[in-house]
């Protein structure tokens, strides 16, 4: 009965990573940068929800549409300011280090207004924990909320991308710029959105995830948002449903590693398993693999 | 484009050799203080002497001249600021009252306390600042790992240092260290003998986090002391400081194996999570932890009904009904309008243990650094204080303190004395 619990648990941590991953694996997907702030971006929505909810005493629902809007915003502000200006720098590491120092600018900001003192995040979710088995297994609320979010946001991403216009002009940005650019698309929009996108999906994010794990410091971004970025080239980086995929598989893999070989041991175990994935198929689980032409 | 690359990559790189500069200019800087740093430091005192003189001399005190300077270093920001705040008002407190009652031996006490962020490279930082300004003792540092990396440096100079809860071994590696708190192994015996000799649980499970010395520390004193007690430790289960926000596998496990009480040696942050996780799988047993815990109610909207119950190893507690507790909370209150925790309560004992030191050594503000760090060391292990963490604390050569341990349980959102 305890393996039904570690795997709900298991999923109930994925479920988290894979929508952190969603928002990697999009900004990467379409912008092909790595947006290392998108852990910082989840902190700030928060920190926003917080305050909304817990300092100004609103709504949760406003805290989390609020939480959306300041997000979308500071990922439009993030990309204009510190991001576009090096698109078209010699080297991609340009942007790599950019991201880096965004990443602890936000953390800093947060330090700064907030305090490092950890604050309890009141859950915005009010879903009651289904009890199984006379209660011997019982799945956690936020963990039905998270999971049904994600595959909602994964389906509504798929058929955004592969139905609209805005969606091709996307992909067309992804394959090649240039060309894009020749046919009428607006590079500098196309990748402006996909920024609002993934700083919104951060936001939702940030919120369920410390619904979920109630404990908010200036770094609490930063940890699940390397791990989600782990998740994402676990899954195949740039695929959507490989995010999804490779967060749920990297919680699962984290929770049984921790209850049936070592609970120190887990990290060591989910990238040793990350390292044999990569060797067989390097792309990942999911990704494309697409032959250099010359 | 071009203009703003090169720019940019002109700014970096002037930034990394600034940085690099940076670093070998304060390893310079030691070298430096190390060998000249007596001259300097009877200059500062001197100065110190001038201006206290005439400051002795307006206010018609006709008390000996000097200024005993202590750096203080602890974390007034970062996660484990509310450890580095109490510390920092204890200590002040304690100051003011001795300054107040005409010093010791007729010499005044300033307090220079600078923030370490709970991160070894800043506490280097912060003892140089110190030192720059010219601190003659270290009370320091409030964290263990700051603690051992800055009692590296002391020991280079050869200057007293008292850390007021710095809890691990290393931290009085050296001869010129020592604790006002219980060290770790100390801390998780004496857990072991007040749950087995008060009968609080049998069937212990224990979650620790394995990538810190303070957590590791205790918990394997506390498998160690256990092998006297008629208790059984059924799990005994790790986290690491990357995987500190799932607790559920290793609660199950407790749960699993029918744990009736769970010892937590861990900081208040992790603390907080596991009660609520544990809430809500529907887990309740009894809850013991040691001085890492204190600070619990003071998480901002946490809900401190979940703590109701919960028992902490500490030295001290707000509500105690002994006369030295009650009027040191009394005055903590009136001057910070907070209830002192244990570290205010340790960094206020720090300062009159210091202060008995330098009674008991005769010593003076124009000593220099060296000189009084080998007789303040020479007169610890003869002196007895009584103080609000312990009764008849008394040290030992190589740091640790003796005294008894205590324990307080929170009832209705406050600490309780058992």
């Amino acid at each position: 009965m305890s393996f039904v619990t570690y795997l709900i648990n298991g999923i109930s941590l994925g479920s988290v990573y894979a929508l952190i991953a969603l928002g990697y694996t999009m900004v990467y997907g379409i912008a092909k940068m790595l947006n290392f702030a998108h852990g910082d971006v989840i902190m700030v929505g928060g920190f926003t929800c917080y305050t909304i909810c817990s300092t100004m005493g609103m709504h949760p629902v406003l805290g989390v549409l609020i939480s959306v809007v300041v997000c979308t915003v500071l990922g439009i502000v993030i990309e204009k300011i510190a991001y576009k200006p090096l698109r078209k720098a010699s080297s991609s590491l340009a942007v790599l280090i950019t991201a880096i120092g965004v990443s602890y600018l936000l953390q800093n900001v947060a330090l700064l207004i907030f305090g490092a003192n950890a604050k309890s995040f009141t859950s915005v979710v009010n879903v009651e924990n289904i009890n199984l088995f006379d209660g011997q297994i019982s799945i956690n609320g936020v963990t039905i909320v998270t999971i049904i979010t994600c595959i909602v946001i994964m389906a509504v991403l798929m058929l955004f991308i592969n139905k609209t216009k805005m969606g091709q002009a996307m992909l067309a940005v992804s394959e090649d710029k240039g060309a894009a650019q020749l046919m009428g698309v607006n590079v500098n929009g196309t990748i402006s959105l996909t920024f609002a996108i993934g700083s919104a999906l951060a936001a939702i994010a940030g919120v369920l995830m410390c619904s979920a794990y109630p404990s908010l410091t200036p770094y609490t971004g930063s940890m699940p948002g390397i791990k989600a970025f782990v998740a994402a080239v676990f899954g195949g980086i740039g695929s959507i449903p490989g995010a999804f995929i490779g967060g749920i598989l990297l919680g699962v893999i984290q929770i049984f590693s921790q209850a049936y070989i070592s609970s120190q041991m887990a990290d060591a175990i989910v990238f040793a398993v990350l390292i044999v994935v990569l060797l067989v198929k390097p792309t990942g689980l999911l990704g494309k693999n697409i032959q250099e032409k010359v | 484009m071009k203009k703003f690359n090169k720019l940019v990559s002109v700014v970096v790189a002037s930034a990394m050799v600034l940085a690099m500069a940076g670093c070998g200019g304060s390893d310079a800087g030691n070298s430096v203080n190390n060998s000249t740093g007596n001259n300097s430091t009877v200059e500062n005192s001197g100065a110190a002497n001038n201006s206290a003189a005439n400051n002795n001399a307006e206010g018609g005190n006709g008390a000996a001249s000097g200024t005993f300077k202590i750096g203080g270093i602890g974390p007034t920001t970062g996660g484990a600021a509310i450890y580095g705040i109490n510390v920092m008002n204890g200590i002040q407190l304690a100051v003011n009252e001795i300054n107040a009652a005409g010093g010791v031996n007729g010499y005044q006490l300033e307090v220079n306390f600078q923030d370490d962020e709970h991160d070894a490279e800043k506490s280097i930082n912060a003892y140089n600042t110190v030192k720059d300004w010219g601190a003659q003792m270290i009370i320091g540092c409030v964290t263990s790992t700051p603690c051992i990396a800055v009692s590296e440096e002391t020991h280079k100079d050869n200057m007293m240092m008292l850390t007021p809860s710095g809890s691990a071994v290393k931290c009085t590696q050296y001869d010129n260290a020592f604790q006002v708190c219980f060290s770790d192994p100390n801390q998780g015996a004496a857990s072991a003998q007040y749950i087995g000799e008060n009968k609080l649980g049998e069937k212990i499970a224990v979650i620790y986090d394995s990538s810190d010395v303070y957590s590791s520390g205790i918990y394997e004193s506390f498998v160690k002391g256990a092998a006297n007690q008629d208790f059984e430790i059924v799990v005994a289960e790790a986290f690491t400081s990357d995987n500190k926000t799932d607790f559920s596998v290793q609660l199950q496990k407790a749960k699993d194996a029918n744990a009736d009480l769970v010892f937590l040696p861990i900081y208040y942050q992790e603390s907080a999570l596991i009660l609520t996780q544990a809430n809500s799988m529907g887990y309740a047993p009894k809850w013991f932890s040691c001085d890492g815990m204190d600070g619990i109610l003071g998480v901002e909207n946490f809900d401190v009904s979940l703590t109701e119950g919960v028992m902490l190893l500490t030295p001290f507690a707000a509500d105690a009904k002994d006369a030295a507790s009650q009027a040191f909370t009394a005055s903590y209150r009136a001057a910070y309008n907070d209830t002192p925790n244990q570290f205010a309560a340790d960094g206020y004992d720090a300062v009159y243990i210091l202060a008995e030191a330098i009674k008991q050594s005769n010593a003076n503000p124009s000593m220099s650094v060296s000189e009084l760090g080998d007789a303040l060391k020479a007169a610890m292990p003869q002196i007895t204080v009584d103080g609000v963490t312990g009764e008849g604390m008394t040290w030992v050569e190589t740091g640790e303190v003796n005294k008894a341990p205590r324990a307080v349980v929170i009832k209705n959102g406050e600490y309780t004395a058992m």
